[in-house]
């Protein structure tokens, strides 16, 4: 599979202070990459040095093949940014023809591209109202439709629900899917977990500028749970399903496993049958985004 | 060239849709108006005509038109200042420059591409005001003013100088630390031709120096002396019985400075916001 972003040891400190201190990605074409963290993590300045916005002070990294900033390399990307003010005087077709035309798009065809993002992000009727009379979701709505006009094949999402209703949201996810389905990259900062769980192939987890785990959302077999409540708990106990699971603990009176497979729940308990232990509960779930960004995070992280 | 134009027509429709444009039109026409009463009152209702010579009243109307001259002047440095002072400093602070600087353009296309349309705007001004002004003159009083074009280019030239040192500080600045910086600019010119001024009627060679050191520095009102000085029929200028006749009249070597001066800015201007942060 092609690499769409790849870094390495990317660094950017804006006088004493350490925005991104070393940050290594690997994207994949195709993916659409979440990029979890608290606020200030450094996020949205790693976004800002793939896009050319901001000079990293040290580390390298390549965007669609060509060195970070790279004009022509700029062309096949879009950007929502996470505080969506633009040139407000414009109206909203204004808005959308202008950053067509910095893409290169002329006439008809750029016309036509207008038209239908308008129609598809519900501003068709509108476009002929300045941005300064728009509500703040109709804005992020445009500044959406701005992202994609050039259809982009790496679309740079920074928090692109913030300002939306839950209709918004939808939509939002929509237009994931699709530029999933005709295979462009999407990488998306959000702190909406939910929204991150529902869209994202994989994430990455970044602290204090660093990278600190990568997951897999679609295959995840880290993230699978199985919780047990037995009458025995004892040390041979917790050996024996040690041979179904990769992760035992005792937490509390709970037995928690981490396992591949959930066909593995029923092995476990015949075993505990056959061991002449007492079931008192025997499931399994998938953790949770927002447990495993607690988890990752740390308990000593404070709301930023 | 292509983003060049596109942001040219962005900082257009930016202006048209503020009523930048249209507030200089009706505050222009506003200063029109109040001069040509002024005009129209002192010729209607001044010293007879015959109690003046052809000369004397001649002289009256030159200074008359230089008056207004001084006072289109102040209006241009003014629009100078104040069109691009929030142009590049807002738009980062407010962070509307990332969508525009994250496509395909050349960061040096959006300051170019802003600079030209200002310095378009500017000339129109410039034309509309001082051009206004002397076919007021001309129209009310018959008073022609002649070499009007190398006055205006010379204004066109002055207001460019201060148009690249506030696109400059766009660059760095928030907006109104931007606008004193600019503007102070322009007012420690002013002084600096005073001082300048004064070094040559009093005969005092370490003014002078001072005065033609902050001339270099900040060439903006040298420009404005030499376009008095040009303007003005030579008799008049060499009896400097004016406010408006300069006692030291900069040489054409200043206006090839203050072309490389505002140029150089505007270089210094593109190459600072290459390396912005944005």
């Amino acid at each position: 599979m092609t690499t769409v972003i790849e870094t390495w040891a990317l660094r950017k400190q804006f006088g004493s202070t350490v925005a991104v201190s070393d940050l290594s990605l690997c994207i994949r074409r195709g993916e659409v990459f979440g990029f979890l963290g608290p606020n200030g993590a450094g996020k949205t300045t790693s976004v800002k040095m793939l896009l050319g916005l901001v000079e990293p002070t040290s580390g390298g990294a390549t965007v669609l093949g060509a060195p970070v900033g790279d004009r022509r390399s700029r062309a096949r990307m879009g950007f929502l940014p996470e505080h969506f003010r633009f040139h407000d005087s414009l109206t909203g077709r204004e808005f959308l023809r202008i950053h067509g035309r910095l893409l290169g798009l002329r006439g008809a065809p750029l016309e036509r591209r207008i038209d239908d993002l308008l129609a598809r992000v519900h501003l068709l009727e509108a476009a002929h109202r300045p941005l300064r009379q728009f509500s703040k979701g109709m804005v992020q709505r445009a500044g959406l439709a701005q992202a994609l006009i050039g259809k982009p094949e790496l679309v740079f999402l920074d928090e692109p629900t913030s300002g939306l209703d839950p209709l918004g949201r939808v939509l939002v996810r929509e237009l994931i899917e699709e530029l999933r389905a005709r295979g462009a990259t999407v990488f998306l900062n959000s702190h909406l977990l939910g929204e991150v769980e529902a869209t994202c192939d994989r994430v990455a987890f970044v602290k204090q500028g660093r990278t600190v785990r990568e997951l897999s959302l679609k295959e995840s077999t880290a993230a699978l749970e199985v919780e047990l409540k037995a009458d025995r708990t004892d040390s041979s106990t917790l050996n024996g399903l040690r041979n179904f699971a990769h992760d035992v603990r005792l937490d509390g009176s709970i037995v928690r496993l981490r396992v591949k497979s959930e066909n593995v729940v029923p092995e476990i308990a015949r075993w505990l049958v056959g061991q002449g232990i007492g079931i008192h509960g025997l499931g399994s779930r998938r953790k949770s985004l927002e447990e495993w960004f607690i988890e990752v995070m740390g308990e000593d992280q404070r709301p930023g | 060239m292509d983003g060049l134009l596109t942001i040219a027509q962005l900082t257009w429709l930016e202006a048209r849709r503020r009523r930048i444009v249209l507030a200089g039109l009706l505050s222009g026409l506003a200063f029109l108006l109040v001069f040509a009463s002024a005009v129209y009152f002192a010729q209607h209702y001044g010293t007879p005509a015959g109690e003046v010579s052809l000369l004397q009243q001649q002289m009256q109307l030159q200074v008359v038109t230089l008056a207004g001259l001084y006072a289109v002047n102040f209006l241009v440095v003014a629009l100078a200042v104040m069109l691009p002072v929030d142009s590049l400093s807002g738009e980062i602070l407010s962070g509307v420059m990332q969508t525009i600087a994250s496509k395909p353009i050349r960061r040096a296309e959006i300051v170019i591409g802003k600079w030209l349309v200002y310095w378009v705007i500017i000339a129109a001004y410039i034309v509309l005001l001082a051009g206004g002004l002397v076919l007021l003159m001309r129209l009310i009083t018959g008073f022609t003013q002649q070499h009007l074009p190398v006055a205006l280019a010379l204004m066109w030239l002055e207001a460019s100088v201060l148009l690249s040192v506030a696109i400059a500080g766009g660059v760095r600045f928030t907006t109104v630390t931007n606008g004193i910086i600019a503007f102070s600019f322009y007012v420690v010119a002013f002084f600096g031709g005073w001082i300048e001024q004064i070094g040559v009627m009093m005969g005092n060679a370490s003014a002078r120096y001072v005065g033609t050191v902050i001339s270099l520095v900040s060439p903006t009102d040298a420009l404005w002396r030499l376009a008095m000085h040009l303007i003005q029929p030579p008799a008049m200028a060499q009896v400097q019985v004016t406010p408006f006749s300069p006692v030291s009249v900069p040489s054409a070597a200043m206006v090839w400075w203050a072309a490389a001066f505002a140029i150089g800015v505007l270089a210094i201007a593109v190459r600072g916001f290459q390396k912005r942060a944005l």
